[in-house]
């Protein structure tokens, strides 16, 4: 079951995607072929609604394909339920989301420290620290999330992403809700981190500029995945 | 540890996130209320136990309506016993030109053999035991005798008494008497006298109601053999009462009265419940990306349930012991009312109450809040990049059940009894069916009406029929509030009104006792003489009924308490030629001139009761022979009437030469209380019974009772205010967008507002509409088929119920949902609803 992913982090194969919808089965993906080799970045581009995001949760495991498989830390999901899934993402995958999604009852610094300590990690606070530290935020450790800004709260959501030094981070439209010049910072940081710590990256974003910082570029539209230049 | 960390810590940032303040609150009540009925009962009965044998002043007690036989001191004393011989009746004492009846208790020197007395002789000072009764010539007297009778507590002490013929001095109060917790509920207040002036009072004749009780003790053996002589020797009416025979009477009574007030308690933790479950729903709603976050990171949801299980047992752990020390703190309220009632001087409660209400917080939380919360772990990761998955929801059933599970736990374990705890729940299960059905009637008829209102009406009934389950919820809820409080109300008043009200201004108000038949004729003189009329004197007999037929008459074989009771008791007997005029003969026929005399007549409800039918030969034990007669006819008897009447009748041939006491009732107008102390005086056996006076007092035991019960109701009440604020908070998010969009479309704060009110105050109008026509609905049916009365509807209490719960809704749910106007709309649009 784990020898097709070879070397590649994360890998689909023949992935295809169908929901019922109000109008009769409706294809989101169709048959996609992805591999994605350790401490790439991939940029995945396209319109809303043509199933980036889709693929996003089927590489990470978040949800079940109707066909295809899907490799991820060289296992194969397809065997794996739920819970399975859950304990192959712990501290070997990281998410950086569009809208932060940070835990608003809890610090800056217990919002790094939660995937440590979901982890398992004997002493977390260091690491949790230190990962602030990389993204500027030492002094912010304490804030809660409505304390700080729109790039203050993505920035935490990258620490928090690599502090447990996954191997492969996916990132939802990290900058679809800041503004340019913030944008531009987080993702500096986030490709620099990226370098430093050797993980994959798989990015999904409308911005061209963005993705023209990836070292590939896909192309997707209405469900079918192409390569772009 | 994982789980444990993250579960303290999680909840730790909740807590001061303010998302647990109002499951904390309605958990934090129930326990509260819980705890607070617990402490009193354990009080109360440890109060009890603490009197242990002393409960009766003795290792055994003779107890007889007759004077006890010479034999059975005489045999007690032979074996090395110590006794003491007791004598009790009510009796009417007078100060001056004040009269007040008393329970007379005659003690011999060496009284109490076990326990103390207890007396002071100052106001403020502390009591001391006092070695044995009052010596003769004194009385002592309970504090509360003093005020009655315009004594001043202490200085009234030192005053002179009249008890029938004989004069006794006031010397001391009585703080403790040790078997006075045999004898219950005390109406009138105790006065403890020498047995030694009981033959100068003139009051104990062979045909007064005393009881005597024989007292002994001493070593174990010879009270063992006491009783196996006393088991042979025993009179018919006697009984020998042993520690342990004494308590189930009282403890049967506290256990009663505190299992009524922990079921009732049980009613904050059902509303409580209802907020719980908002509660939880709504936290679920607010940590459903904070979880989907939790997957997306690795957390397994076997972790996510534990630390969810975890967070709520801490939570209701932390907020359990606080609800604990208040309910602990709140038992306090509940003795001061009622407390007196069962026992003096009542130990502090132990800390096993706590435990109950601790128990009980857990037992609700997770009954209630458990099953939305453990949907939490089964929301999808994929929630942490789409949104528009949505919460999951916990199927109701599910909720149902469990809630279901939890409060049937919940209400076996305090009632005490399966069978109980089924019905209890089955009335529960039904009102709150009639409730939730009546409320999405209402809330249906509001939505007919709502199209065709506008402005503000519409947006505001718009609001409530929307959000039909919450709104349904809230009404439900509310309504109970309303209703439990409003039945005391009904019970209380318009009950006693309604009986008062069926009483001729005429009736007798005055009963005249043990008059003795050298007295009658100079009675009906001094009657007449001082205008009060000729009322019919009767004769009274007492006797026991031995058998019905060839059947013994075994009070343990009814199951009806009250057939227990009556079975067991001496009836009052008497003899007439005519029936009483608010008597009615309803089967048989009643007897004429130169009829057979051994003929009974029975009152219909007691025929009923006993199983007495037309034709049956009863038997009685009268003055120390039996007496048998064929039941010939059944009477109806209007009680409230007043008169004086007698289950059982029989023609004069039958009865006519028993020993007789006679017995009368009068109306005594206003003004009168002379003539009646001059009465008291020239016949000083005779006593008169204040009716107006022994209600008064009924009323008052009542009212206590009744404020007891009401104290528990408000912490229903509150919980009532906590589902409406959970039903506020659980829509609160829903209005935030809603107001937003209405203020960004150019609706002025003022609409708003005006909406919200009538939103709020149209559901809190629903509310106590249903709440009192369910009061009112009980208290028709209670008076109609408990009480035999016609029940008057109030429509000061409709006034109170229906519009004081509109208004209190409105305002507090208008100010509850007053801050989403404040904040700027471009928050609310931001938050995207």
């Amino acid at each position: 079951m784990t020898k097709n992913s070879g070397t590649e982090v994360a890998r689909a194969a023949g992935l295809g995607k169908e929901v019922e919808g109000p109008a009769g089965r409706l294809t989101i993906l169709h048959a996609l072929d992805l591999g994605v080799k350790p401490g790439e970045a991939v940029a995945i581009l396209g319109a809303s609604g043509s199933g980036k995001s889709t693929l996003l949760g089927l590489l990470a495991g978040l949800d079940q394909p109707s066909t295809g498989e899907v490799w991820l830390c060289g296992q194969a999901l397809a065997g794996l339920g739920e819970d399975g899934r859950a304990a192959l993402r712990n501290g070997r995958v990281g998410f950086v989301f569009q809208d932060f999604q940070l835990l608003p009852t809890l610090t800056a610094l217990e919002n790094v420290l939660l995937p440590l300590e979901l982890g398992g990690v004997r002493a977390p606070e260091p690491i949790a620290r230190s990962a602030l530290g990389r993204v500027g935020l030492a002094e912010r450790a304490g804030h809660y999330p409505r304390q700080l800004s729109g790039g203050e709260q993505q920035r935490v959501a990258i620490a928090r992403a690599f502090a447990p030094s996954p191997q492969i981070l996916f990132a939802d439209e990290p900058t679809g809700n800041l503004d340019e010049e913030t944008g531009g910072q987080v993702i500096d940081l986030l490709l620099g981190l990226r370098n430093a710590a050797g993980a994959a990256l798989v990015l999904v974003t409308h911005d061209p500029r963005l993705a023209a910082r990836c070292d590939r570029r896909l192309g997707m539209r209405a469900g079918r995945l192409e390569p772009l230049a | 540890m994982t789980a444990w960390r993250l579960a303290l810590r999680l909840l730790g940032r909740d807590w001061r996130s303010g998302e647990l303040y109002l499951l904390a609150a309605a958990l934090g009540l129930t326990v509260a209320a819980m705890t607070a009925v617990a402490a009193f009962g354990d009080r109360v009965e440890s109060g009890m136990q603490r009197q242990g044998g002393e409960l009766i002043a003795a290792d055994l007690v003779v107890d007889d309506g007759y004077a006890i036989p010479p034999g059975f001191v005489e045999r007690a004393r032979a074996l090395g016993l110590a006794t003491a011989t007791t004598l009790e009746f009510p009796s009417v004492i007078l100060v001056g030109d004040a009269t007040q009846l008393v329970q007379v208790k005659a003690v011999e020197a060496g009284y109490p053999l076990r326990g103390v007395l207890r007396v002071r002789s100052d106001a403020r000072g502390e009591d001391a035991p006092a070695p044995s009764g009052p010596p003769p010539g004194e009385a002592w007297a309970e504090a509360r005798l003093l005020p009655l009778l315009g004594l001043d507590d202490p200085a009234g002490l030192g005053a002179e008494i009249a008890l029938g013929s004989t004069r006794l001095r006031l010397t001391q109060v009585l703080t403790q008497e040790p078997d006075r917790g045999a004898s219950l509920i005390q109406l009138a207040p105790r006065l403890l006298v020498n047995a030694a002036d009981i033959p100068a009072s003139g009051l104990v004749t062979p045909v007064s109601r005393v009881r005597y009780r024989l007292l002994v003790a001493g070593d174990p053996g010879a009270v063992g053999a006491f009783r196996a002589w006393a088991g042979v020797q025993l009179p018919r009416n006697a009984q020998i009462i042993d520690p342990e025979h004494a308590r189930p009477e009282l403890a049967g009574a506290v256990a009663g009265a505190t299992r009524f007030l922990r079921l009732a308690s049980l009613v904050t933790l059902l509303v409580a419940g209802a907020a719980i479950a908002l509660a939880s729903r709504r936290l679920v709603e607010r940590q459903t990306d904070a979880v989907a976050v939790m997957r997306c990171l690795g957390a397994p949801r076997h972790l996510l349930t534990r630390i969810f299980v975890l967070r709520l047992l801490a939570l209701g752990l932390g907020v359990g012991l606080i609800g604990a020390g208040i309910g602990y703190g709140a038992q306090f309220g509940l003795v001061a009312l009622i407390g007196d009632l069962f026992a003096q001087d009542l130990p502090p409660p132990s800390v096993a109450p706590l435990f109950l209400g601790l128990g009980t917080g857990l037992i609700a939380l997770l009954g209630f809040a458990l099953p939305p919360l453990v949907q939490l772990a089964r929301v999808p990761p994929l929630r942490a990049l789409r949104r528009d998955l949505g919460t999951p929801r916990a199927s109701v059933l599910g909720s149902v059940l469990a809630a279901g599970l939890a409060l049937g736990l919940l209400v076996w374990w305090q009632a005490g009894e399966a069978q109980l705890a089924a019905r209890v729940l089955a009335g529960v299960a039904a009102t709150l069916l009639v409730l939730v059905g009546a409320a999405l009637a209402l809330i249906r008829l509001a939505a007919w009406v709502q199209p065709r209102t506008r402005g503000v009406w519409r947006l505001g009934l718009a609001g409530l029929t929307r959000r039909r389950a919450a709104a349904v919820l809230q009404i439900a809820g509310f309504g109970i509030g309303v209703l439990a409080l409003l039945l005391l109300a009904v019970v209380r008043v318009d009950l006693l009104r309604a009986w008062q009200a069926g009483l001729p201004p005429d009736a007798p108000n005055r009963f005249l006792i043990n008059i003795q038949p050298q007295d009658l004729d100079p009675l009906r003189a001094f009657l007449a003489g001082h205008g009060l009329g000729t009322p019919g004197v009767l004769p009274m007999i007492r006797g026991r009924l031995l058998r019905i037929n060839d059947h013994s008459v075994d009070p343990d074989a009814y199951p009806d308490p009250r057939a227990q009771r009556l079975a067991a008791r001496e009836f009052n007997l008497s003899h007439a030629e005519q029936p009483q005029r608010d008597n009615r003969v309803v089967a048989g026929r009643w007897w004429g001139p130169g009829d057979p005399a051994d003929q009974f007549s029975v009152e219909e409800g007691l025929a009923r009761t006993l199983g007495i039918n037309l034709g049956d030969r009863l038997t009685f034990w009268v003055s120390g022979h039996e007496v048998k007669a064929r039941v010939t006819s059944l009477r109806h008897v209007r009680w409230d009437s007043f008169n004086v009447n007698f289950f059982v009748v029989s023609p004069p041939g039958l009865l006519g030469s028993e020993a007789t006491s006679h017995i009368t009732s009068l109306h005594v107008p206003p003004g009168a209380e002379a003539t009646m102390a001059e009465l008291q005086r020239r016949f000083p056996a005779v006593t008169p019974l204040d009716v107006d006076a022994l209600l008064g007092q009924v009323r008052s035991v009542m009212e206590r009772g009744a404020a007891a019960v009401e104290y528990v109701f408000a912490f229903t009440l509150v919980a009532g205010l906590l589902v409406m604020l959970a039903g506020i908070q659980a829509t609160l998010a829903q209005r935030r967008g809603e107001h937003a969009v209405l203020r960004a479309l150019g609706a002025r704060r003022r609409d708003l507002l005006a909406a919200l009110a009538v939103e709020f105050t149209v559901a809190g109008l629903l509310a106590g509409l249903l709440g009192t026509a369910c009061a009112e609905l009980t208290g028709w049916m209670l008076a109609g088929q408990v009480f035999d009365l016609d029940f008057a509807f109030n429509p000061s209490l409709w006034a109170l119920g229906v519009l004081g719960s509109a208004a209190l809704i409105g305002l507090a749910g208008t100010l509850a949902s007053y801050p989403l106007l404040v904040r700027p709309p471009l928050e609310g649009l931001r938050r995207g609803g």
